[in-house]
């Protein structure tokens, strides 16, 4: 049996634009584009594809020089356009112009039964040919998994917490087959258990709820309790010399439809959010997409900042910039490069705060929707207030001594603290909430890119 | 606005890199960022967006919160003037005039000392002028007695700043708080000046007779010598010129000599709901020092062997600047424990320890000032046992 957890630490970030229930089918995008920058652990990402090469969805584009054998693959087929460059010859990214109907690489079937039959080390490689091996992600350093290791359970977050984040019971709808063919498939690559983690207090997708051969967990509180970093840490934490791995559902299905179909197939429902979108709603499309024709006429007004995945640990594209690889929202907010006179203290119920300090006013309607621009709202400063990042963190870590300690570059220290424990989302509303404006997701993967390599 | 922000921006690039006054870029920054909330705006990656708060209205609501002290502290400063004249019935503007003649040019000197000084490490330093000495700008005249000089003011901020903060790197890296650095070097570089019977402005004017100037923790010691009952003392000090002044109800109340603004309880306790309301002070800390205070005079009146100790444990709590202390001082986040059990203890200590300097040692008639400095100095001694225990929970987990 799964396990109930109540979570009362953390804060939800309240915006407006939340997406309609809504999915819509356009036209899809010319380009796609895999972006090595959206993997962590890659060394040298190196190119086997030129421009003028045609590819079919999961043909192989790049590979790590480190470990040739995890092969990042063509979301779609067409004609590959660009091979991005940027110093140093650094590998920024790979675009193909699709084809106006996609055609599949063939990877070899198998009925329900035979997957019971199967070995791991026969879905190893199926999974790494194929290129859906990537959306599995280890932990600790939030890498994509090493295919020689064994982890000891694979979690799957089947919510999400973040601000304006997709309903995953829309994101899934209807896919219940291939998401328990995943499941079965991802149980032969575990010595522990697969543990899915539902939402306590909101319906629950039969995707998630009638899937067999796995712990379902319940999770209640506000975010972060959808970051899978932060179930773990209830469920099994991870200790010094543990693995565990970590995948969206959505990889879950989509191993789920290689085994079953022979293909891989990247088709992916995303939702266009926030305050500057005129009809935020759900689109189909595929990975990599270019957002631009999402958003072209769909925009409020035009002084924005586009960002693939949510507002919180996302990444600013650019209007004509493409979907990240593991993201399944595009949110797009108000640039906030004005000045404010005497902004530091005027009064406003308007800007969104988990603080009370005087004048901000957002706590007395925590209910209420709000608009959030890209605006720092301040200057970066020493660390000055405590006992702030506790009550957003609802693990027993200790965030401001860990984030110093990654700061002295103290090893030993951040092991101690518990550094295997935490990726960038984990303490992401750290950064948000900081009086003192430090990049924490940046101090965290500082920490663990120091940690991982020593 | 637009007009002033044109301003701005017209002279913004003669302090930019390579402008003619470059080196003078962070005081100029401080000016721009206190006019306008800067226009910066989000990394690339990362949170795209920020919560509302920064350090400017952090300190802001902390001087607000201060407030209700000062504006007392003005009206009892006038107040206890003409008491101690013989003019019990002067006028309420009166003794706002008086009480502002005393106290503004206190609070300017050391705002312009302390942020003169805090532009001058900034421009020689390059880092941003910090808002941490918003507050300890008003914190340090409200520690202050009314008729200190005001050349003792400057050179105790500057020492202060100099030394109790810039010399460790500046605001968030100080190890004691500054204020207090502020009063503890004026309590020993000039002891007169700030002991003994300083706490009543008298100015030019003839004290009335029977005037004396000794604060409730000195009748209190003085009680041990005597054997008098300490509540007897208390409530009978003053007659004649100032009856009642150190009762129960007006010790709590405030309208007695002592520092500026740490005479009344009960400002002291509106200052401590807007902080605690606001989450800008930690509320463990405050309630621990009480608490700490309360529990050890409960304690020192089991042992009971002389008339201060077995003084009712409560008088502890709005005697001298207990209260002052608890809410302001003890709560500053850098010098506090930073960790939240941590706060617990550190506050308790702090408490406990105020009593029994008070008590035990009739050197320190005060406690809380030295108390604070003491737990500031262990503050991360507490912490690394508290983070330790984390480490040990996350140890233990691995090896079962």
């Amino acid at each position: 049996m799964g396990k109930f957890i109540r979570l009362k630490k953390g804060f939800t970030i309240n915006l407006k634009g939340k997406a309609a229930p809504k999915v819509v089918e356009t036209d899809q995008p010319e380009t796609f584009v895999i972006k090595p920058t959206d993997f962590f652990g890659i060394y040298m990402p190196k190119p086997v594809v030129n421009v003028g090469d045609t590819v079919r969805a999961g043909s192989p584009l790049f590979h790590d020089k480190k470990h040739e054998n995890i092969v990042f693959t063509a979301p779609v087929s067409g004609e590959i356009v660009e091979v991005k460059r940027g110093e140093k010859r650094k590998l920024l990214e790979i675009k193909i112009l699709a084809d106006k109907k996609i055609e599949y690489e063939n990877f070899r079937k198998y009925s329900v039964s035979d997957i019971n039959n199967l070995n791991a080390a026969d879905i190893k490689d199926q999974l790494l040919k194929s290129g859906v091996w990537t959306s599995l992600v280890q932990r600790p350093f939030g890498v994509v998994a090493d295919p020689a290791v064994t982890p000891k359970a694979i979690h799957i977050s089947a919510f999400d917490s973040h601000p304006l984040a997709p309903d995953y019971g829309i994101l899934f709808k209807g896919q219940d087959q291939y998401f328990q063919a995943g499941v079965d498939i991802l149980k032969k690559l575990t010595s522990g258990s697969v543990h899915i983690n539902t939402h306590a207090t909101s319906e629950i997708s039969t995707v998630f709820s009638q899937v067999k051969g796995a712990e379902v967990n319940k999770f209640s509180g506000p975010h972060p309790a959808g970051c899978v970093g932060v179930q773990i840490h209830h469920i099994d934490p991870i200790n010094k010399g543990d693995v565990v791995w970590t995948i969206n559902p959505f990889g879950v299905i989509q191993i789920g439809k290689l085994f079953l179909n022979g293909v891989y197939d990247t088709s992916r429902i995303v939702a266009l959010v926030g305050s500057e979108v005129k009809n935020p709603q759900y689109y189909k499309t595929y990975t990599g997409a270019s957002v631009k024709k999402f958003i072209d006429s769909n925009l409020v007004q035009n002084h924005v900042r586009v960002i693939s995945g949510n507002p919180l640990t996302g990444t600013s594209i650019g209007k004509d910039g493409h979907l990240g690889f593991y993201d399944h929202q595009v949110s797009v907010l108000p640039e906030g490069d004005q000045y404010e006179f005497l902004g530091w203290i005027a009064p406003s119920a308007k800007k969104i705060s988990f603080h009370r300090a005087i004048g901000l006013l957002s706590f007395l309607s925590p209910g209420k929707e709000r608009v959030a621009d890209t605006n720092t709202h301040g200057e970066p400063r020493a660390f000055v207030q405590t006992g702030v990042f506790e009550q957003v963190i609802p693990m027993d870590v200790l965030p401001t001594h860990l984030l110093k300690s990654i700061l002295a570059e103290d090893i030993d220290e951040m092991e101690a603290l518990g550094i295997y424990e935490v990726i960038e989302e984990d303490l992401a509303l750290c950064e948000f909430v900081d009086v003192s404006k430090h990049k924490v997701q940046e101090i965290v993967r500082e920490g663990l890119e120091l940690v991982q390599n020593s | 606005m637009k007009f002033l922000r044109n301003q701005l921006d017209k002279v913004k690039h003669s302090f930019e890199k390579g402008g003619k006054l470059e080196k003078y870029f962070y005081a100029y920054e401080a000016i721009d960022t206190f006019l306008f909330a800067p226009n910066t705006t989000n990394d690339v990656k990362g949170a795209q967006i920020r919560d509302a708060v920064d350090l400017k209205r952090l300190m802001m609501t902390v001087i607000i919160a201060m407030v209700p002290c000062l504006l007392f502290g003005i009206y009892n400063v006038g107040h206890q003037h003409f008491l101690a004249i013989g003019q019990p019935g002067a006028a309420f503007g009166d003794k706002i005039v008086i009480g502002l003649w005393q106290v503004l040019p206190v609070v300017v000197v050391s705002y312009g000392v302390g942020l003169g000084i805090e532009f001058v490490f900034s421009i020689l330093r390059k880092h941003p002028v910090n808002e941490g000495f918003l507050v300890t700008g008003m914190l340090i005249p409200l520690v202050m007695p009314p008729d200190i000089p005001l050349w003792q003011v400057g050179v105790a901020t500057a020492f202060a700043v100099i030394i109790g903060k810039e010399a460790f790197g500046g605001t968030g890296m100080n190890v004691v708080n500054v204020a207090l650095t502020a009063r503890a070097f004026l309590y020993f570089a000039y002891p007169t000046d700030i002991s003994g019977d300083v706490w009543t402005y008298l100015g030019d004017a003839q004290a009335v007779a029977g005037f004396s100037g000794a604060t409730p923790l000195s009748v209190a010691g003085d009680a041990i010598s005597t054997g008098e009952n300490v509540v007897a003392s208390l409530n009978t000090f003053g007659a004649g010129w100032n009856e009642g002044v150190f009762t129960l109800q007006n010790l709590f109340l405030g309208l007695r000599p002592g520092s500026i603004g740490e005479t009344s309880t009960l400002m002291c306790l509106v200052g401590a709901f807007i902080l605690i309301v606001t989450g800008t002070g930690s509320w463990k800390i405050m309630v621990s020092v009480f608490g700490g205070a309360y529990v050890m005079g409960l304690l020192l009146n089991l042992v009971g062997s002389n008339v201060y100790t077995q003084m009712p444990a409560y008088y502890h709590l709005v005697f001298g600047g207990l209260a002052f202390g608890a809410v302001f001082m003890a709560t500053d986040p850098v010098t506090a424990a930073q960790t939240e059990t941590g706060k617990w203890v550190y506050g308790i200590l702090i408490g406990v320890l105020t009593v029994l300097i008070r008590v035990f040692n009739p050197a320190y008639p005060e406690g809380i000032m030295l108390a604070i400095l003491f737990m500031n100095v262990f503050a991360p001694l507490i912490d690394y046992f508290v983070v330790s225990a984390n480490k040990k929970r996350r140890l233990q987990r691995a090896t079962v």
